[in-house]
C-alpha cells in the first residue's frame, strides 16, 4: 500500500489535496456542502476548466497560450455582434466557435511557420487580439444579444436541475480525455511535446499537431467566452483578462509538466477544481480578495513542490 | 620493499542499490603511469566502480587504497583534491563562456580576496596547460561552444591537469571525436602517460584499447573477471572475459540473395554540405557509407529521409521517382531511418518502450484514428520478444534502458513498418559488444528477406565486415565505391580521406 502510494503520488496526490481542502471549509462553513453552492461552484469552474483542457494540450506539447482571455473577449465580442445582427443563436455559436478555431490556428500557425517561441508569440497575440477587441466594441460593452431560449440556455439554463455550463464541461472533458489517452492525435501530442525531433524522423508532422492544438484552445476559449456572454447577456471588452493564469495554473497544479510530454487532462480537471473551490470557499469565509490571491498563489507553489518531491 | 604500491588499489569492493548488488567482489589497481583500460558490457559496472572511486556513492563493502593508503572519498570534490578526475563523455564545457573562463570555473583567480579577477593570470596559465598537452591552436579567449568536441576535450585535459591530477578518468572519450582529433587525443595520452599520469580508459572500440592501453581489467553482471596484460592478450580473449561465452565470429555468417536495385539516389544536393550524390542499393544488399566525421553522411541521409530539403536531385524506389517533403512521405514509402543521435533523434526518452515503438506505426495499430490497445500491445510484445529487448515489458521507460536495448527499441519501431529500404546511422555507436552482434544478426535477417541496408558507420571495422558494398565519402562528395573483396582499412582510408577519386 505505501510503496503504491509513492508510486502514485503523482497521480492522485492533486485529488487528496482536493479533498483536503474540501473537508477543512466543510467544517469551516456550514454552506458550503450546500447543493447551490456546489453548483454554483461548478458553474464557475467550468468557464477556467475549458480554457485549461485546451492549455493542457498546448503545454502536453511544450507549448504555453498567453492570449486566450483576450481571444475569449474577440470571439466574444465578434459572437455577440452576431446576435446583435439578428443572426439565428445557435448559428451564430458555430461561427464564433469557428472564429475562435481560426483564432488559434493563426496561434499555432506563427508558432510553427513562423518559428516563434510559444511563449513571445502568444504574449503578441494577446496584446492584438485585446487590441482588436477593444476596436471592434469601441471599448464599451455590447448588450442586448438575444432573448432566445437557446442562447440564454447556454449560460444560465439547468438540465435535471444541473447548470448547462457544468453538463457542457463534462461532456467536452470526456471527449477529450478519450482523445488524448485512445487517439493518434493524442499519442502524437505527447510524442512531439516529448520529443519533437524524434518525432518527426517518426513521420509525425508536427508542424501540423501543434497547429490543431492551439486552434482547439482557441474554440475552448470563445465557448467558455459565450457561457460568460450567455450568462452576463451581454459581451465586455475587457472579459477574460488574466484568464490565462487561471488556466495554466489548473494544469500545472494537476500536475502535468511544462516541458512538455508528461500529464493527464484529468489532473487538470481536479487542477480547475482546487482553484474554484478556494476562492469559493475563502468568499463564503468572508476573506478579502487581496488574501485570496495570496491563498491561491501559495496553493499552486505548493501543488508544484509536492509534484517535484514524488520524482 | 620490492613492489612498488599502485597509485589506486581497490579490494572485494561491494555496492548495491535498493537490494540489487551491481558491484560483487570486485578488484582493481591501477599503477602510476599507466594506462588501464576497464572494460564490460553495459551494465557491467564500470560506472558504478568509477563512482564508487570517486565518492559519488559509497562503498558497501571493501577497501580503497590511494597510494598505499586507505581512504575514503564522501563527495566528488575530496577524490579531486587527491588528483582523481573524471571526464565525462557529456563534456563538462560551458559553451558561451571562453576558454580560459571554463578552465577556471570554479577556481578563478583573482587579486588577494577582492573578487576582481585576474584576466591576465588566467589567459596565460591557459596557454601554459594546453602548451603541456602539445595544443597550441587554442586561444584562451575563444568562445569554447565554438570549437569543435576535440578541442573542448581537451580544455577538460588541460582543466584536469591545471589541479595537478594523478589520475584521470576517460568515461568513451573517443565517441564524439573525428580520426584526427582521436590521433592527437592519443598523442595527449602518451605524453601524460610519460609525466607520470595515470589513466582509467573506459571505451567499447578494442581497436582502440589495444593500442593505446598498458592493461585491462574487464568486469561483467558487476564481478570482476580479470586483469591481463595487453600485450599478453587477444581480442577473442577478451570478449570471451566478458560476455562469458565464445561470441563466435565478430561479425556473423551472412546468407543472403543479392537482388534487383529498389532504391537510387540521383545527383542529389544541398548547398553548403553536400553534392553530386548518386548511389544505389539493391534488394538484400548492405550498402556502407563510410567517411570522416564531418563527411556529410548524416546530412545526405537526413535529406534523404525528408528531415532536411534537398535543392536538386532525385530519388527513385523500384525504379519510379517519388517525392519525399518530409519523413512521413518515406515511413509512407517504406523507408526507415534510425537515426545516429538515438537519444536526441530516435527516442521520446520520458515515454514507454510501447509508446516508442507505437510511434512510427500509429496507423497501424488504429481504426479510423483510435488506437486499438490489442493491436498495440501485440505488435509491441512481438517486436520486444524478436528483438530480444531485455526489458521488464512494455511500460518500462525507456530512459532506464541500456544503450545497446534503446537501440533495439528504436530498431523495432521502424521494424514494425516492414521497411524495404532501412537506413542505419552509426547503429552500434555506444553499445556493447554482445548488442552489437545481435544488431548484425537483426540486419542478416532484414537482408535475407530483400529488405535494402544503406549503414552509416564511422567504425572501419564494422564497415569492412558488414557491408557489401562500400561508398566512401570526402567532404560532401563521394569518393569512392568499394566491392566486399576489394575493400581494405587502407584504400577505404585514402578514400575518406579525399586521397584518391576511383
Amino acid at each position: 500500500m505505501k510503496q503504491f502510494l509513492t508510486r502514485n503520488m503523482a497521480k492522485i496526490g492533486p485529488l487528496i489535496g482536493l479533498i483536503v481542502i474540501m473537508v477543512i471549509l466543510g467544517v469551516l462553513s456550514d454552506n458550503f456542502f450546500t447543493l447551490s453552492n456546489i453548483f454554483n461552484l461548478l458553474r464557475q469552474v467550468s468557464v477556467n476548466a475549458l480554457i485549461a483542457f485546451g492549455m493542457t494540450f498546448v503545454i502536453l506539447t511544450a507549448g504555453i497560450d498567453l492570449s486566450v482571455g483576450s481571444l475569449l473577449a474577440l470571439g466574444s465580442a465578434l459572437t455577440a455582434g452576431l446576435l446583435t445582427s439578428g443572426m439565428d443563436p445557435l448559428l451564430a455559436v458555430f461561427i464564433g466557435l469557428l472564429i475562435g478555431l481560426a483564432l488559434g490556428a493563426i496561434n499555432g500557425i506563427i508558432i510553427t511557420k513562423g518559428k516563434v517561441a510559444p511563449f513571445i508569440a502568444t504574449l503578441a497575440t494577446m496584446t492584438i487580439f485585446r487590441g482588436v477587441t477593444l476596436v471592434y466594441t469601441d471599448g464599451k460593452p455590447i448588450t442586448g444579444l438575444s432573448d432566445s431560449f437557446t442562447f440564454e440556455m447556454i449560460g444560465k439554463g439547468y438540465v435535471f436541475g444541473i447548470p448547462f455550463p457544468v453538463i457542457l464541461m463534462l461532456i467536452i472533458f470526456v471527449i477529450l480525455f478519450f482523445i488524448l489517452r485512445n487517439t493518434v492525435f493524442g499519442r502524437q501530442v505527447y510524442a512531439v511535446g516529448g520529443n519533437e525531433e524524434a518525432s518527426t524522423l517518426s513521420g509525425i508532422k508536427a508542424d501540423r499537431v501543434k497547429i490543431w492544438v492551439y486552434s482547439l484552445t482557441g474554440m475552448l476559449s470563445v465557448l467558455a467566452g459565450i457561457i460568460i456572454t450567455s450568462r452576463l447577456n451581454s459581451a465586455q471588452p475587457t472579459a477574460g483578462s488574466m484568464y490565462e493564469l487561471d488556466a495554466i495554473a489548473a494544469v500545472v497544479i494537476g500536475g502535468t509538466s511544462l516541458a512538455g510530454g508528461r500529464g493527464r487532462i484529468v489532473g487538470t480537471l481536479i487542477g480547475a477544481l482546487i482553484i474554484g473551490v478556494i476562492d469559493n470557499g475563502l468568499n463564503l469565509l468572508n476573506v478579502s480578495s487581496f488574501y485570496q490571491q495570496i491563498v491561491k498563489g501559495g496553493v499552486i507553489l505548493l501543488a508544484v513542490m509536492l509534484d517535484r518531491r514524488s520524482k | 620493499m620490492g613492489k612498488i604500491t599502485p597509485f589506486i588499489e581497490m579490494t572485494n569492493i561491494d555496492k548495491s542499490f535498493s537490494g540489487n548488488q551491481v558491484l560483487k567482489q570486485v578488484h582493481f589497481a591501477v599503477e602510476h603511469g599507466e594506462i588501464h583500460a576497464l572494460m564490460g558490457e553495459n551494465g557491467a559496472g564500470k560506472s558504478t566502480l568509477v563512482k564508487v572511486l570517486t565518492g559519488i556513492h559509497q562503498k558497501d563493502a571493501g577497501v580503497v587504497k590511494v597510494n598505499g593508503k586507505e581512504t575514503t572519498f564522501t563527495n566528488p570534490k575530496e577524490a579531486e583534491e587527491k588528483g582523481i578526475i573524471v571526464i565525462h563523455q557529456e563534456l563538462n564545457i560551458i559553451p558561451h563562456l571562453t576558454v580560459s573562463q571554463n578552465m577556471f570555473l570554479g577556481k578563478e583567480l583573482t587579486y588577494g580576496k577582492t573578487g576582481i579577477m585576474n584576466m591576465v593570470a588566467m589567459k596565460k596559465q591557459t596557454i601554459e596547460s594546453l602548451k603541456r598537452l602539445g595544443v597550441t591552436n587554442i586561444h584562451p579567449d575563444e568562445t569554447a561552444g565554438n570549437l569543435s568536441v576535440g578541442k573542448q576535450q581537451m580544455i577538460e585535459i588541460a582543466r584536469a591537469l591545471a589541479t595537478n591530477a594523478e589520475l584521470i578518468v576517460m568515461d568513451e572519450p573517443t565517441a564524439a571525436l573525428t580520426d584526427r582529433e582521436i590521433e592527437s587525443l592519443f598523442k595527449v595520452v602518451d605524453s601524460l602517460k610519460k609525466q607520470g599520469v595515470s589513466i582509467i580508459y573506459i571505451s567499447h572500440r578494442m581497436e582502440e584499447i589495444f593500442k593505446i592501453c598498458d592493461r585491462i581489467t574487464i568486469l561483467r553482471d558487476g564481478q570482476y573477471i580479470g586483469t591481463e596484460n595487453i600485450a599478453d592478450t587477444s581480442f577473442e580473449a577478451i570478449v570471451k572475459m566478458m560476455v562469458g561465452r565464445e561470441l563466435g565470429q565478430r561479425f556473423p555468417e551472412r546468407q543472403h540473395q543479392i537482388g534487383e536495385v529498389i532504391f537510387e539516389v540521383e545527383n542529389l544536393e544541398r548547398k553548403g554540405l553536400f553534392k553530386n550524390i548518386s548511389f544505389d542499393v539493391k534488394e538484400g544488399e548492405v550498402l556502407g557509407v563510410a567517411g570522416l566525421m564531418g563527411a556529410g553522411r548524416s546530412e545526405v541521409m537526413e535529406v534523404i529521409f525528408g528531415f532536411h530539403r534537398k535543392d536538386s536531385g532525385t530519388i527513385k524506389l523500384n525504379g519510379e521517382n517519388v517525392s519525399i517533403k518530409h519523413p512521413r512521405d518515406a515511413v509512407k514509402m517504406g523507408i526507415g531511418f534510425i537515426t545516429e543521435d538515438r537519444k536526441a533523434k530516435g527516442l521520446v526518452l520520458e515515454a514507454s518502450i510501447r509508446e516508442n515503438i507505437a510511434l512510427t506505426n500509429l496507423k497501424t495499430v488504429s481504426n479510423n484514428g483510435v488506437i486499438s490497445n490489442s493491436k498495440e500491445n501485440k505488435m509491441v510484445m512481438d517486436l520486444i520478444e524478436r528483438l530480444q529487448v531485455r526489458a521488464t515489458g512494455g511500460e518500462q521507460d525507456v530512459k532506464s534502458l541500456s544503450g545497446g536495448n534503446q537501440q533495439k527499441v528504436v530498431i523495432a519501431k521502424w521494424l514494425g513498418i516492414e521497411p524495404k529500404v532501412l537506413i542505419l546511422d552509426e547503429p552500434t555507436r555506444g553499445v556493447d559488444i554482445g548488442a552489437k552482434k545481435e544488431i548484425y544478426t537483426i540486419m542478416n535477417e532484414l537482408t535475407k528477406n530483400g529488405v535494402g541496408i544503406i549503414m552509416v558507420s564511422s567504425e572501419l571495422p564494422e564497415v569492412l565486415g558488414v557491408s557489401d558494398r562500400i561508398m566512401v565519402m570526402h567532404e560532401g562528395e563521394i569518393t569512392a565505391f568499394l566491392n566486399r573483396d576489394e575493400a581494405n582499412q587502407e584504400n577505404v582510408m585514402t578514400a575518406a580521406t579525399g586521397g584518391s577519386k576511383s
